[in-house]
């Protein structure tokens, strides 16, 4: 009897190594990829030449070879360019007995910057040498400026940043009933100022 | 003298090491969560440009993924320093591009080949001029909905060069 409870130990020295091992394999074949962005929907090809829009409904960006930044004729510092755009956006120019008048808007009123948020577009025009990192930056001012101007009426309408509407939205602990309470407003929002960024090529007279 | 003695005949006890194995399984499970299979090894320079107004890319079946980059040192004797596309370990010149992404596209399943969506990941040295070739081409194909991929982080660290 005595023998039997005296059980051999299996000898776990070597468990270590074997991990090690496996540890290494996960470290050699796999990477951290980023699955984040800016998501951007490009425009449709199309043969018909486009509408012609009035020249102070749209706000001219463009970034040159030394990736030097002009916006409206002139030439500011990068880090300015979401003020500009906040301020262009939310200008709604038309006068107050107008169809197209915009209520909501906070800006100046200027009579030579944009109507309304839904006619605003700004363009963004590269040169073929201008870094992508520059591109990328431009970019995401501008959208932080759209950001900026929906989480300004999603809060007065419904006291909530957009950006956690959309969080709400896309996480999966909230019900069915309230998304699609939230897909209405997001959608609400998104027509109060509709993303309109073209991104057309610099043609090479300008 | 007794001191000594005492020494001679205890020897140090051994550091036990049996716990060494549930550590190492532990950072094994850590990096089998974080991480995702390589699926392509890369042939260009690929440091991605920092964005802070990001969104998170969902359906990881719907993406297209496009590498442009300076190729690495052991390719630039054959092609140079300029920028090249790299699609699935291959690079593809900018005539052909167009019907790569195509071909990529029929190679899904019939149902989601709408609402495929094209992720650039793009070197943030790399100048405009190919990107906008590439856009053209995506526009052509009609795959219009791309993905500038991005770092999390101050998108004004992108400018110190």
């Amino acid at each position: 009897m005595s023998s039997r409870e005296e059980m051999p130990k299996v000898n776990a020295g070597s468990m270590a190594d074997i991990a090690f091992l496996l540890l290494i394999f996960f470290l050699v074949t796999t990477s951290i990829e980023t699955d984040v962005g800016l998501n951007r929907m490009l425009a449709k090809e199309s043969k018909t030449p486009p509408l012609p829009i009035n020249q102070r409904n749209i706000l001219p960006i463009l970034i040159n070879d030394e990736d030097k930044l002009m916006v409206n004729g002139e030439i500011i510092p990068i880090n300015e360019l979401k003020e500009m755009a906040i301020a262009f956006l939310d200008n709604g120019g038309v006068a107050v007995n107008n169809a197209n008048y915009c209520n909501y808007c906070q800006g100046k009123r200027d009579e030579f910057s944009s109507d309304n948020p839904q006619k605003a577009i700004i363009s963004l025009m590269s040169s073929r040498e201008t870094s992508y990192g520059v591109y990328v930056t431009v970019q995401n001012e501008l959208v932080a400026a759209y950001t900026a101007l929906r989480n300004r009426e999603a809060q007065r309408l419904y006291g909530i940043d957009f950006t956690a509407m959309e969080e709400d939205y896309s996480s999966e602990s909230t019900s069915f009933e309230s998304k699609a309470i939230l897909k209405q407003r997001i959608k609400q929002i998104q027509a109060l100022y509709p993303l309109q960024l073209s991104e057309a090529e610099r043609k090479q007279n300008q | 003298m007794s001191k000594f003695n005492f020494k001679k005949n205890k020897p140090t006890p051994e550091v036990s090491t049996a716990s060494l194995p549930d550590i190492v399984f532990m950072l094994l499970f850590f990096f089998m969560t974080v991480t995702v299979m390589k699926d392509d090894s890369l042939k260009v320079s690929n440091d991605l440009p920092n964005a802070s107004e990001i969104k998170k890319l969902e359906k990881k079946d719907r993406l297209i993924t496009v590498y442009i980059g300076t190729p690495s040192e052991r390719f630039q004797g054959s092609l140079g320093t300029e920028p090249r596309i790299q699609i699935d370990d291959k690079f593809i010149a900018i005539e052909n591009f167009g019907a790569a992404i195509l071909e990529k596209i029929e190679a899904k399943p019939a149902q989601i080949q709408s609402f495929v969506t094209v992720s650039l990941k793009v070197d943030k040295t790399a100048s405009m001029g190919l990107i906008t070739d590439v856009k053209k081409e995506l526009r052509k194909i009609n795959a219009l909905k791309i993905n500038y991929t991005t770092f999390e982080g101050d998108s004004f660290n992108n400018l110190s060069n």
